[in-house]
């Protein structure tokens, strides 16, 4: 439906979405694009399964697990409160992790990618309106 | 009485430094970009601190302190669900929505699906969280106020009135200062919070020589409760118990990301990496902020009274940390004690009005942006228009709240909040995720993911044990209902107090399902542009250049 829309039409032809812009099907065909998704993909991926699986374990074990949990380690620190604090530093760990890893392999094809944007869009669009919906 | 004096100067000190720091920002705020966004022109670091402050509610700083001092370990629990949460929120949210939205969760459905029914479904998930949310922080100030302040709490009048002044309060910081104004309030008390709250956590780990095995030793000693290091005091009774709290683990870690007063705080960043930076300043600042809770509330059960009767147990462990910052300073009548109490007393209402004006603005941008603008007037009014309708939806939702929060002022506050995790999980979550990802996904499935989350979760919890059937002892040893109803009215049957374990899966069921269901190739389309969007900022939303 969107497709028979001219691009005069404005995005308050309310009842879609705004209609679709043709340079961002440019960029997704890129190999660039295909890329970032691979290893923005690659990376949030593994990790979210692993940190919702170490924490899902945590619970479980704080529930059924309560004899090993309770054991002692260092006078009163015990295998629950160490197990706990292990879930702050995999918290921060995985964050610091994640911020390296966009910084280098993410953020200069996104920049890339954005400038091309630019510079496309300028080629292409003599009509005011920016894209994106109100 | 002297402490009542200097508290009440140091409240009225907070309220009349939030109420500058948003005048000034009025000053500084024109058109929606500005009112809603905050012209989108705050640092990473500055968002950071902003989301702390968001975040961190009164029934983190008051209602974890206070479990870990009475249920011991359990209480600790919700810590690390509310910290690994930020994760979700990190690498699956944050940057994606920055470029993909403009004001509201919304904004990212509407992109590629039909405006009304996406726009209709987000707005009445982001108000009901909300005011679940808002119930939960003016109990919470409406409980700390009379008993800071020593007010009666059997007379109603004037509780009523300190949760009619905090909902006035919070209508003004939004009308007046937008999001410019609640952003520097929610500033300004995350490092009050933070501040406040490392000068006890040192002064309770200076009694015990910085000894942390000492001052866990001494908490379990104290306590009289055995078992009080390990899990399974609260939760660990029986299978019933073990599921709700699987449960609520689940609520929480999956909550966060899909709470609208924190999915807007990522709009008010010039780029989704700066989004990426607010995130990161966030967890470092949330994860300290949760293991001084671990401290405070150990520090709590080690140093004060805990037992039946106790001002800690009959207020549902709320005062623990005001009573401990009390100890700590030289006890109860002393010049220390009384300055500790009155500061951190103050701290907690600066926590509450920062978290309440935050929950306001978001329900209220989303009621003129989604269902005023886009519904009613179909994107034909003015930012004008837009901003005023704001103005009153945010005035409409205090009073609502007020109403609501004077009948309720009994409930327990952490339920609330796990309550709005639980709808937030459930409801919104699941289209966010399915929507970045998921190229069939369309508008069909959205809604009724959205529906379907927030219904069964809101059926699931009035036919649970906290709306009817809830039994306890109260201090005199008394059957007491320790639910919504009365003593004698049970209709429960479903026997989890958190619904998360199943109405989070039904919310993502429901939204593959209206998916399967339906076919929308416009939809399918415009996922290449969110896409390409979303990963490379390409035409998100710029800054405001004043």
């Amino acid at each position: 439906m969107s497709s028979d829309l001219s691009p005069h039409d404005p995005p308050e032809s309310h009842d879609l979405a705004a209609r679709h812009d043709p340079v961002y099907d440019e960029l997704h065909a890129s190999a660039e694009f295909a890329e970032l998704r691979r290893r923005y993909r690659g990376f949030v991926f593994p990790a979210t399964i692993a940190f919702l699986a170490w924490y899902l374990l945590y619970v479980v074990l704080s529930n059924w697990a309560g004899d090993f949990m309770g054991k002692q380690v260092v006078g009163n620190i015990n295998v629950a409160l160490v197990f706990g604090l292990l879930q702050f530093a995999t918290t921060f760990a995985i964050a610091w992790l994640y911020s390296r890893y966009s910084n280098a392999k993410l953020d200069p094809l996104a920049r890339e990618l954005d400038e091309r944007f630019v510079a496309l869009s300028q080629g292409t669009r003599s009509r005011g309106a920016q894209g994106g919906e109100r | 009485m002297d402490h009542q004096v200097l508290t009440a100067v140091l409240f009225l000190s907070v309220v009349a430094l939030t109420l500058f720091i948003t005048i000034r920002a009025s000053r500084q705020t024109s058109g929606t970009a500005d009112f809603y966004a905050g012209g989108r022109s705050f640092s990473g670091f500055q968002n950071g601190l902003a989301i702390g402050g968001d975040y961190m509610s009164a029934a983190s700083f008051l209602g974890i302190s206070g479990a870990i001092a009475l249920a011991g370990y359990d209480g600790f629990l919700y810590s690390i669900g509310f910290l690994v949460a930020w994760l979700v929120a990190l690498l699956l949210v944050a940057e994606m929505l920055r470029n993909s939205g403009k004001f509201t969760m919304a904004d990212q459905l509407a992109y590629r699906m039909k405006q009304r029914p996406v726009r209709t479904a987000a707005a009445t998930s982001t108000v009901v969280v909300s005011i679940f949310y808002l119930l939960a922080q003016m109990v919470g100030a409406g409980s700390l106020v009379v008993l800071l302040l020593g007010i009666d709490k059997e007379n109603t009048l004037a509780v009523s009135g300190v949760i009619a002044g905090v909902g006035a309060l919070m209508i003004v910081y939004v009308t007046v200062g937008g999001m410019k104004g609640t952003t520097w309030v929610q500033i300004v008390k995350a490092v009050l919070l933070m501040a406040g709250s490392a000068l006890i956590v040192v002064l309770v780990l200076a009694k015990f020589d910085f000894n942390l095995s000492e001052l866990l030793g001494t908490a379990a000693a104290e306590s009289g409760k055995p078992g009080f290091l390990e899990p399974g005091l609260k939760y660990g009774i029986d299978t019933t118990h073990k599921l709700d709290f699987l449960s609520l683990g689940i609520a929480l870690v999956l909550g966060t990301a899909g709470l609208p007063h924190i999915l807007v705080r990522f709009y008010t960043v010039p780029t989704s990496r700066d989004a990426r930076k607010s995130v990161l300043w966030a967890i470092g600042l949330i994860g300290v902020f949760y293991l001084f809770t671990l401290v405070l509330g150990f520090g709590a059960a080690a140093l004060l009274k805990t037992g039946a009767g106790s001002d800690v147990a009959n207020s549902d462990g709320n005062l623990a940390s005001p009573l401990l910052a009390e100890a700590v300073g030289g006890g109860a009548g002393s010049t220390g004690g009384a300055i500790l109490l009155a500061l951190i007393s103050a701290v907690a209402f600066a926590t509450i009005l920062a978290v309440v004006a935050g929950l306001t603005l978001t329900s209220s941008t989303s009621v003129a942006h989604d269902i005023y603008n886009s519904v009613l007037r179909k994107g034909k009014a003015t930012e004008e228009e837009e901003i005023r309708v704001t103005r009153y939806a945010a005035a409409g939702l205090g009073l609502v709240a007020i109403l609501l929060a004077i009948p309720a002022r009994n409930l327990n506050i952490a339920f609330l909040v796990a309550l709005a995790f639980a709808v937030a999980a459930s409801a919104n979550l699941p289209s966010i995720v399915y929507n970045m990802f998921w190229r069939r996904f369309n508008t069909r499935g959205a809604t009724w993911s959205i529906y379907g989350g927030l219904i069964s979760c809101i059926t699931l919890v009035f036919f649970s044990p906290v709306v009817s059937g809830k039994t306890g002892l109260n201090a005199d040893g008394d059957v007491v209902s320790k639910a919504l109803f009365p003593l004698g009215v049970d209709f429960h049957w479903f026997p989890l107090e958190n619904p998360g374990l199943i109405s989070i899966p039904l919310g993502f069921f429901f939204g593959w399902l209206g998916t399967v269901t339906s076919k929308e190739p416009a939809a399918e389309e415009r996922f290449t542009e969110l896409e390409v969007r979303a990963l490379t900022g390409a035409g998100a939303e710029q800054a405001v250049q004043h």
